[in-house]
């Protein structure tokens, strides 16, 4: 009897002592959140304070995901698709739904060539410099059209229009050398050929302003 | 499901094809698709039923010719047809499928040295059957080896049966599969992980992505078996996010194989529990490496770490873990339906089977191929491959990638395997094989895949994160006509020293294509170096071009 109800007060004390611990912290979290509120941006019950409704669509994936770390790459994926790029805002915002420090976040989104920091063109023309696509002239291609484009492989026409993107290998090899333009895959590319593709381009989206 | 439904499923399946008299099949794989398959399809569908023909279009995997697509395949006579764009496709109906004679100009000879020298055990479905269709998979005898394995083998049965077939790691390595099987079924753990290395990252390279793409229930039913093997209950497919397709299908495979309960809970009615997810890439080459690989999977920077210990001791989240490439778990159910000695007694005694490459660069036949191992190089690049384009003369063949060599014409009767390429400083890797000709320069080549691990480098050792970008300033300065004999030299010291001191493969393998190239095209990079004397007399060391 008597070892019976040293347990039970073992049992209480511990679970009294896990409450006070769990809620403390809990409280210094809220706490904390209240703080920063006002500077960063922070994932509410409401999602994110700006009321933009494509977080809904974040927090979404992120509970899919049982917002754990290791789902990070997940997440950044998805966050991707939602809105482009990835702004700074953003990796805050992901970086506390899954309660993972900015650094490891930030530290992740640059280290995969897949993510964007930046915003990208209104086009996109991601030419493959894989190897089969090397041998066939993919060097030239990126010449003429880094002329034309008067930027380089990896960066935005200034005006905004054509992102000229790299790619390692599309796994189109047959049909070397490849580009992708707008997700359509162009294939037995020739320079002339590709800069008449961004010229038809240019010149929709003049037709548009006109 | 039990193993009677299983075969209940196959019979019906069977039976559902029989009553579609015109079963016509397109490839539905990446290069096909870029160069029209859609378009091809509705029209056959179209013209199908303008002529109220009952008939069945649909999508497989790669058919193997992927320079000629769309490619079009009737089943009723095994007739290919090449480049079938929307008229060829609705001649086909017309003049084929109506009155029987086929479409001339379109045919493809399916006697040819690119069909009639290979031979199919990876690739076996692929072009063959429904890629979106678990059924059909079914239908071909998919899941008998993993109910086999389930109800008549035991763990370490399964693991005997695949060290005795001889099988051996297809991401590029050659590790003994069933010795790396066993391994980690001896490891002592309440939780082990199969994982899937699907990241294709090699330039050239698209041998998994067809695999993927074609067959997808394949490499499902090896993992299962893996995991059972090792006693795992859980599994994950790495692919690389620039296979959006490849991605889509597997993830619907994984949803018909978990609606059929060939996935999940019980499988088969025996103890045995296993899922699979899936984790897609972000565009790292490193994440190849296996421990980079893990990180990433567990959602961190893909860097990897010293071993050992090994992932088959300790891998995800501190578990052990088997790491194996596409390729080598599409080999697994052939080998547990058909036997270890069958499979042995394929290829060369030390390395059996199959082997899959991706055909590019300039020759005539691009696309993909599996050939038995020990082939040799010149029945690959000039029986299947058709020789170079145009007739001019072949050069080499770089295989493996970033990672690879360079195999120059004097050793083309090499036969293709782990052992022989590794003697002339190649290595078979995950199966690209790049044919260069004369208009290709070795300096630019070398320069290139420099330039490639110099950008891909995850920068946490600095042989790998300082050399590559120094020997790719040297093999500049090379091409440019501005180094010496010096230069040369010290180029050769900087490889050797990135390659002994390199943390990870990556590293380790990076200066590969510089030295294969320096080896046997050394009269290349001769041609372009100058003699210093002369170069300061002639005034060029002051600025002036030395081109003019």
């Amino acid at each position: 009897m008597r070892h019976g109800f040293e347990g039970w007060k073992k049992y209480l004390l511990n679970a009294f002592v896990y409450a006070e611990i769990h809620s403390r912290g809990s409280f210094r979290r809220n706490q904390n959140i209240f703080n920063f509120m006002s500077q960063q941006p922070t994932p509410t019950k409401n999602g994110h304070p700006s009321g933009d409704n494509r977080f809904k669509l974040l927090d979404r994936s992120i509970t899919k995901n049982h917002s754990r770390g290791d789902a990070l790459i997940e997440v950044l994926h998805a966050a991707q698709g939602i809105f482009g790029f990835l702004e700074n805002d953003l990796l805050v915002y992901i970086a506390r739904s899954l309660k993972l420090p900015l650094s490891t976040v930030y530290g992740v989104a640059t280290f995969y060539h897949f993510f964007r920091l930046k915003p990208k063109g209104e086009h996109t023309f991601v030419l493959c410099m894989g190897t089969a696509c090397y041998v066939k002239g993919a060097a030239v291609i990126q010449k003429s059209v880094e002329e034309h484009c008067k930027c380089k492989l990896g960066e935005t026409t200034a005006d905004n229009k054509i992102s000229l993107i790299q790619a390692r290998c599309v796994g189109s090899c047959g049909l070397a050398p490849v580009a992708v333009l707008d997700d359509n895959v162009a294939g037995k590319l020739t320079p002339e050929n590709a800069v008449l593709r961004i010229k038809q381009w240019q010149l929709e989206t003049e037709q548009v302003t006109a | 499901m039990t193993v009677e439904e299983l075969r209940e499923l196959a019979e019906k399946e069977k039976a559902r094809q029989q009553e579609h008299k015109n079963r016509i099949m397109y490839c539905s794989a990446a290069g096909c698709n870029s160069c029209g398959a859609d378009a091809t399809k509705a029209a056959l569908t179209k013209s199908l039923k303008e002529k109220g023909l009952d008939g069945e279009v649909l999508g497989t995997g790669c058919m193997g010719l992927c320079g000629e697509g769309p490619l079009v395949k009737l089943q009723s006579d095994e007739t290919l047809y090449q480049r079938v764009d929307e008229v060829a496709a609705k001649r086909i109906v017309e003049e084929h499928i109506l009155k029987g004679t086929k479409v001339k100009e379109n045919l493809v000879d399916t006697a040819s040295p690119f069909f009639s020298s290979q031979l199919k055990i990876v690739l076996e479905n692929c072009g063959k059957i429904n890629a979106e269709s678990i059924e059909e998979y079914i239908a071909v005898g998919g899941y008998d080896a993993l109910a086999k394995a389930l109800t008549e083998l035991q763990p370490t049965e399964v693991i005997e049966e695949i060290r005795k077939s001889g099988l051996r790691g297809r991401g590029g390595a050659g590790y003994p599969t069933g010795l790396k099987w066993g391994i980690v079924h001896k490891a002592k753990s309440e939780q082990k992980y199969v994982i899937c290395n699907a990241d294709e990252g090699d330039p050239g390279a698209f041998m998994d992505r067809s695999v993927l793409e074609g067959d997808p229930h394949r490499i499902l039913e090896g993992m299962a078996i893996a995991g059972y093997a090792i006693g795992a209950n859980q599994g994950f497919i790495y692919i690389r996010a620039e296979y959006p397709l490849a991605i889509e299908r597997l993830k619907l495979a994984i949803k018909q194989a978990e609606r059929l309960g060939l996935l999940g809970n019980r499988i088969f009615e025996s103890q045995f529990n296993f899922r699979i997810d899936l984790r897609i890439g972000a565009g790292a080459f490193v994440c190849g490496e296996e421990t980079a690989l893990l990180r990433s999977i567990e959602g961190r920077r893909g860097r990897p770490r010293p071993r050992p210990p090994y992932p088959s001791e300790r891998g995800l989240w501190g578990m052990p873990t088997l790491i194996n490439n596409v390729e080598t778990y599409a080999n697994i159910a052939p080998i547990i339906v058909r036997g270890s000695a069958w499979f042995a007694s394929i290829g060369t005694p030390k390395s059996a089977g199959t082997k899959v490459f991706a055909l590019a660069g300039n020759i005539k036949n691009t696309g993909l191929i599996e050939v038995p191992m020990g082939i040799p190089l010149r029945k690959v690049i000039f029986d299947i491959g058709g020789g170079t384009l145009d007739g001019t003369e072949f050069k080499a063949a770089q295989t493996g990638g970033p990672s690879g060599g360079c195999i120059p014409k004097e050793y083309l009767d090499l036969p293709v395997d782990y052992e022989s390429l590794a003697t002339v400083g190649s290595i078979m890797g995950s199966g690209g094989m790049i044919v260069m000709d004369s208009t290709s320069n070795m300096v630019e080549v070398a320069k290139y895949f420099m330039e490639f691990c110099k950008d891909e480098s995850c920068g946490k050792c600095i042989p790998c994160r300082v050399g590559t970008v120094h020997i790719h300033g040297l093999l500049d300065k090379i091409s440019k006509g501005e180094a010496t004999k010096d230069d040369v030299a010290l180029l050769e010291e900087l490889c050797a020293m990135v390659m002994k001191t390199s943390l990870c493969g990556l590293g380790q393998n990076a200066p590969n294509p510089v030295i294969s190239t320096l080896r046997y095209f050394h009269k290349e990079y001769d041609r372009v170096l100058i003699d210093p004397i002369t170069f300061v007399s002639s005034g060029a060391a002051k600025g002036e071009s030395i081109h003019t």
